[in-house]
C-alpha cells in the first residue's frame, strides 16, 4: 500500500537523520516527535471536526502517567526472572507502557469524548480550559499521582547489539520516531479515508450529515478519541525520554502551545503539524541562545517568555491572515489530500 | 455550625467577584457573540497599572480609578484594532485570537514586571469581623460586597433604563434590525467590549489583595470559575451570572472549608461538566426568540 | 427631483452571476410605487442593496439627489431613508414601547426638547396604531403577526423618514389585516409627504395603493405604467404578473 511505503521511508529517513545530529539535537528532535504525534492528534481534531480542545496536555499527561505506572509494574514483575534476559528486560516494560499510555488516554478521551460531542465550539473549549487548570490540584487529591512531585518512568537503555554504535539519545530519538510511525499513519489513513470524510460532513453541516446517515455524535466522540489516543503516545513518548511525568510539565501553557502548533502548521494538515511542533520545541532554544548575550535580568525575563510572546503573535497573524498555516506555503502540497479543500472555510 | 457561617460569609464575598466577572463575560458575550477566552490577561493589565499607580502615589482610590480606565481603554482598543478583523465565517477563529491574546499579554507582563507575585494590600482589613464570637467577614469582604452591587447596579440601570442602553441592548440581540433604525451597531460592539474590560479589571483589583498576590496568571483561575457560573447562569443572562456568581463561590468555599483548597477546582470542574450535560444553555437562558 | 434614484446597479451574491444586471430606477419625490414580480425577481436584493445591507458591486444610489454609495447602512437611514424588512425585524426580546423608542432614538436625540418630542412622536405613533397602544408593555415575541408589521411600520414611520422602503408586508397576513395596513400607510404617506416603494407579491393590494406600479423579473425593470393602467390591462397583466 502506498500508504505504508511512505510511512516506511519516512521512518527510515528519520532514523537515519539521527545519526546527524549531536546528542542534545537528539534529545530535541525526541521530545519534538512526541509533541509531533499529541498536535496530530489535536490539528486532526480541530481542523476536521471543529472541536477545540485546550486542555490537550491533560491527555498527554494521562497517557504518561498510564505509560509509567505500566512501565514500571512490568519492569518490576519481570525483575530477576528469565524474562528480563535479553531484549525482555527493556522491550517489555515499554511494550506494556505504551499499552498502558493508550489505555489511560483513551479512557479519558472516551469519557471527555462523550461530553465534547455534545457541546458547541467556546463551551468545550472552557470545558477543556477549566479540566487544564484543575490538573495540578487533582494531582494532588487524586493518589497514585503523587502530586507536585510526579511519577518517574522507568530509563529504557540502549540494548546490548547497538550498544557500540548509538548513544542514549539517539536510541531515545529511535523510539520516538517509531512511535510516532504507529501513531501517526493511522491518522494519515483516517484523514483520507471515510472517516474523514465523515468528519468533514459532520463538521460542515450536521443536520445534512444526519441525514446522511451519519451520527454526528459518534463521529465526534470518534474523533476525541482518536485524539486522546494520539495525545497519550506522545506523552508516553515524552515519559520515555524524561523519565518523568509531572503535572507542571502538562500545564496550562504546554496545553496552549499544542494549540499554537497546530495553529501555524495549518489546522488539519499534518504535515503542518510537524513544522508546528518542530518550531514550538525549537523556538525556546533559539530564545535561550539569543538572550544568553544580554545581562542577567533582562535574560531572565526573556527566557521563557519572548517565545511564548512571538507564539501569540504568530497565533494572531496566522488566523487573521493566512488561516491555512504555514502549510500553505508548501506548494506541493498546497492542494493535495492533506490540507482542507478551500470550501470548508467558506469566505464571505 | 460556627464554621459554616463563615465559610458562608466569605463564599459570599469571593462569590461577588466572581459574579462581577461573571458579568463581565455576559456583557461582551451579548455585545459580540463571543466567549472571551482573554478575559483574565485583560483584566490584569489594568491591575499592574493600578498598582503601580498606588505605589507612586500612595492612593488606593486613584489606582483604583486608573484601573477603571485603563481597563475601558484596553477594551476599546482591543476590540477596534483586533478583534474586529477575525474572521467571522469560523467560530474557533476568535477563540484562537484570543488565546494569542492572553499568551502575549501574560508574556509581557511577565518580561516588563517579572514572573514573581507583587503582594497587593487592601485598603481595608482583612481580618475577620466578629459578631457575638462568631467570625464573619472582613471589612475588605463587606467593602467587595458593596462595589461589586453598586457597580452591578449601575450596569443594570444603564443597560436597562438609559437610551445608550436600549441601543447596546439591541445591537446585540438583533444587529441587522438595528443599523435599519439608525444605531452604529459597530460603535455599540467597541462600547460593550469597553464596559466588559472595564468590569472586569475591577473584579480582578478587588481579588488579587485576598490571594498570593499580582503576577501574570492571577486572574486565571478567576476566568474558569468565573466562565463556568457564566455557562451555569446562562452566558446570555446578567440575571443568571449573579446567581451562578455567588453560587460557585459559595460552593468553593465550602468545599475549601470541608476539604482542601486543592479540591476546589476539580469540583468547579465537576459542576461545571454537569450543568454543560444537563442544560447545556444554562439554568437562566432566555429563550433563542429571535426570529420575529 | 425625484426622492429616490437608482442609477446601473448590478448586485450579486458571491461569484455567480448577479441578481440584479444595470438596474435603473426612478422614485418620484411624495410618490407610492409598487415593486411587483415573482419569488426570486429580486425585489428583496434590491431593497437591501439600496440600504447597504448587501453590497452593490456597481452603479449608484441616490437620495434626493445625495449619493449613498461607501456609507453604511445606519448612516443611510440617519439620511432619511427606512427599510421594513422582510419578517418585520421585530426585535423579539425588547418590549413594543422599547421597539419604537428605539426607532425614534436616531431622529430625537442630543437636543434639550428631545425627550418630549421624541414622547409625542411615539405618542402619535400610539394614535394611528391602537392596537399597539394596548400592548405597550408586551416583549415582542408575544406579538400576533399583524401586531408585528404595525409595531415595524410603526417603528419605521416615528423617525418620520423621507423615503420608505417595505418588503412585502402583507406576507402571512390576513386580507383585513393586510388591507388596513396599507390604507393606514396610504394616508400617511398622503399627509406627510413620504416618498413610499413597496415590494409585494400581492399585486392587487399593492396596486390599489400605488401611483406607479414598476415590474422586476430576474433582476431587470420590465414594466413601469401608472397603477391603474397594470391592473386594468389584462395583456400587462398576464405578461408581467401572471394573471
Amino acid at each position: 500500500m502506498r500508504l505504508l511505503t511512505r510511512a516506511a521511508l519516512l521512518t527510515l529517513l528519520a532514523l537515519g537523520a539521527t545519526f546527524l545530529l549531536d546528542p542534545y539535537r537528539n534529545y530535541q528532535l525526541a521530545t519534538a516527535t512526541g509533541t509531533f504525534v499529541a498536535v496530530a492528534g489535536l490539528t486532526l481534531l480541530v481542523g476536521l471536526t471543529g472541536q477545540l480542545s485546550l486542555g490537550h496536555a491533560v491527555l498527554m499527561a494521562a497517557g504518561g502517567y498510564g505509560y509509567a505506572w505500566a512501565a514500571t509494574w512490568v519492569a518490576t514483575a519481570v525483575e530477576g526472572t528469565t524474562l528480563a534476559d535479553g531484549a525482555g528486560g527493556w522491550l517489555l516494560p515499554l511494550l506494556a507502557g505504551v499499552a498502558g499510555a493508550v489505555v489511560v488516554a483513551g479512557l479519558l478521551g472516551l469519557l471527555l469524548g462523550l461530553a465534547a460531542a455534545r457541546l458547541r465550539g467556546p463551551y468545550l473549549a472552557g470545558l477543556t480550559l477549566a479540566l487544564v487548570i484543575a490538573l495540578p490540584a487533582a494531582a494532588s487529591t487524586i493518589p497514585g499521582l503523587n502530586g507536585e512531585q510526579g511519577v518517574r518512568a522507568p530509563f529504557v537503555p540502549v540494548p546490548d547489539p547497538l550498544a557500540l554504535l548509538i548513544a542514549t539519545e539517539q536510541w531515545h530519538a529511535w523510539l520516538a520516531i517509531l512511535v510516532a510511525a504507529c501513531a501517526v499513519t493511522p491518522l494519515v489513513a483516517v484523514r483520507a479515508g471515510r472517516a474523514g470524510l465523515r468528519m468533514r460532513a459532520v463538521h460542515d453541516d450536521e443536520t445534512a450529515a444526519r441525514l446522511a446517515g451519519v451520527d454526528p455524535g459518534r463521529v465526534k466522540a470518534g474523533a476525541f478519541v482518536l485524539s486522546a489516543l494520539a495525545a497519550g503516545l506522545g506523552g508516553a513518548v515524552l515519559a520515555i525520554v524524561t523519565q518523568q511525568v509531572s503535572p507542571g510539565a502538562y500545564g496550562l501553557g504546554f496545553s496552549l502551545l499544542l494549540v499554537v502548533a497546530a495553529v501555524v502548521g495549518g489546522l488539519g494538515s499534518l504535515g503542518g503539524a510537524a513544522i508546528g511542533a518542530v518550531l514550538v520545541t525549537l523556538l525556546p532554544w533559539v530564545v535561550d541562545q539569543a538572550t544568553a548575550a544580554l545581562p542577567a535580568d533582562l535574560g531572565h525575563r526573556l527566557q521563557g517568555n519572548l517565545e511564548i510572546a512571538l507564539f501569540g503573535v504568530v497565533v494572531i497573524v496566522v488566523t487573521l491572515l493566512r488561516p491555512g498555516g504555514l502549510a500553505r506555503l508548501l506548494p506541493a502540497k498546497a492542494r493535495s489530500a492533506t490540507s482542507l479543500p478551500a470550501k470548508f472555510f467558506p469566505t464571505q | 455550625m460556627e464554621r459554616l457561617v463563615f465559610l458562608l460569609s466569605t463564599g459570599l464575598a469571593r462569590g461577588a467577584v466572581l459574579a462581577l466577572f461573571a458579568l463581565s463575560l455576559v456583557i461582551v458575550y451579548r455585545a459580540a457573540r463571543v466567549v472571551n477566552f482573554a478575559q483574565a490577561a485583560l483584566a490584569v493589565v489594568p491591575v499592574y497599572v493600578a498598582v503601580a499607580v498606588t505605589a507612586a502615589t500612595g492612593s488606593y482610590w486613584l489606582g483604583l480609578a486608573c484601573a477603571l480606565t485603563a481597563g475601558a481603554l484596553l477594551g476599546a482598543v482591543v476590540e477596534r484594532g483586533l478583534m474586529r478583523r477575525v474572521p467571522q465565517d469560523n467560530p474557533l477563529a476568535g477563540i484562537i485570537v484570543a488565546i494569542g491574546l492572553v499568551m502575549v499579554l501574560q508574556a509581557g507582563l511577565a518580561i516588563a514586571f517579572g514572573p514573581d507575585h507583587r503582594p497587593v494590600h487592601a485598603p481595608f482589613s482583612q481580618r475577620p469581623l466578629t459578631v457575638g464570637g462568631v467570625a464573619l467577614m472582613s471589612p475588605y469582604d463587606l467593602f467587595v460586597l458593596l462595589v461589586a452591587a453598586v457597580v452591578m447596579g449601575a450596569l443594570a440601570w444603564l443597560f436597562g433604563r438609559t437610551s445608550l442602553g436600549l441601543r447596546m441592548r439591541a445591537a446585540a440581540f438583533a444587529p441587522e434590525t438595528s443599523r435599519l433604525l439608525g444605531v452604529r451597531v459597530p460603535r455599540m460592539v467597541t462600547l460593550g467590549w469597553t464596559l466588559s474590560i472595564a468590569t472586569a479589571a475591577l473584579a480582578a483589583l478587588l481579588l488579587v489583595p485576598t490571594g498570593l498576590g499580582l503576577d501574570p496568571h492571577a486572574a486565571d483561575v478567576l476566568f474558569v470559575n468565573a466562565f463556568a457560573a457564566a455557562v451555569i447562569g446562562g452566558l446570555d443572562s446578567p440575571v443568571g451570572a449573579l446567581a451562578a456568581g455567588l453560587s460557585v463561590g459559595v460552593l468553593a468555599s465550602l468545599v475549601t472549608g470541608y476539604a482542601s483548597a486543592a479540591a476546589a477546582p476539580p469540583a468547579v470542574l465537576a459542576l461545571l461538566t454537569v450543568v454543560l450535560l444537563v442544560r447545556p444553555h444554562g439554568l437562566f437562558a432566555a429563550r433563542e426568540a429571535r426570529t420575529a | 427631483m425625484s426622492a429616490l434614484t437608482v442609477e446601473g446597479l448590478t448586485v450579486g451574491y458571491g461569484d455567480g452571476a448577479p441578481v440584479l444586471d444595470g438596474l435603473d430606477l426612478t422614485v418620484p419625490d411624495g410618490g407610492v410605487v409598487a415593486l411587483l414580480g415573482a419569488n426570486g425577481a429580486g425585489k428583496t436584493t434590491l431593497l437591501r442593496a439600496l440600504l447597504g445591507l448587501t453590497p452593490a458591486r456597481r452603479g449608484r444610489v441616490l437620495l434626493d439627489g445625495a449619493d449613498l454609495t461607501g456609507l453604511p447602512t445606519e448612516d443611510r437611514v440617519r439620511r432619511g431613508l427606512a427599510l421594513v424588512p422582510e419578517g418585520r425585524g421585530v426585535v423579539a426580546e425588547l418590549t413594543v414601547a422599547e421597539n419604537l423608542r428605539l426607532g425614534a432614538l436616531w431622529r430625537y436625540a442630543g437636543r434639550k426638547h428631545a425627550r418630549p418630542e421624541r414622547d409625542a412622536a411615539v405618542g402619535q405613533m400610539y394614535e394611528l396604531f391602537e392596537p399597539l397602544a394596548r400592548r405597550r408593555a408586551a416583549p415582542g415575541h408575544t406579538l400576533s403577526g399583524g401586531e408585528r408589521q404595525m409595531l415595524a411600520l410603526a417603528r419605521a414611520l416615528v423617525a418620520r423618514p423621507g423615503v420608505l422602503l417595505l418588503d412585502e408586508p402583507s406576507l402571512g397576513l390576513a386580507p383585513l389585516v393586510v388591507a388596513q395596513l396599507l390604507g393606514v400607510l396610504r394616508d400617511q404617506a398622503r399627509a406627510t409627504g413620504l416618498t413610499v416603494l413597496l415590494a409585494e407579491q400581492n399585486v392587487t393590494g399593492a396596486l390599489s395603493v400605488a401611483d406607479r406600479g414598476v415590474v422586476l423579473s430576474l433582476g431587470e425593470v420590465v414594466a413601469d405604467r401608472p397603477a391603474a393602467d397594470l391592473a386594468a390591462d389584462p395583456a400587462l397583466r398576464h405578461a408581467y404578473l401572471g394573471f
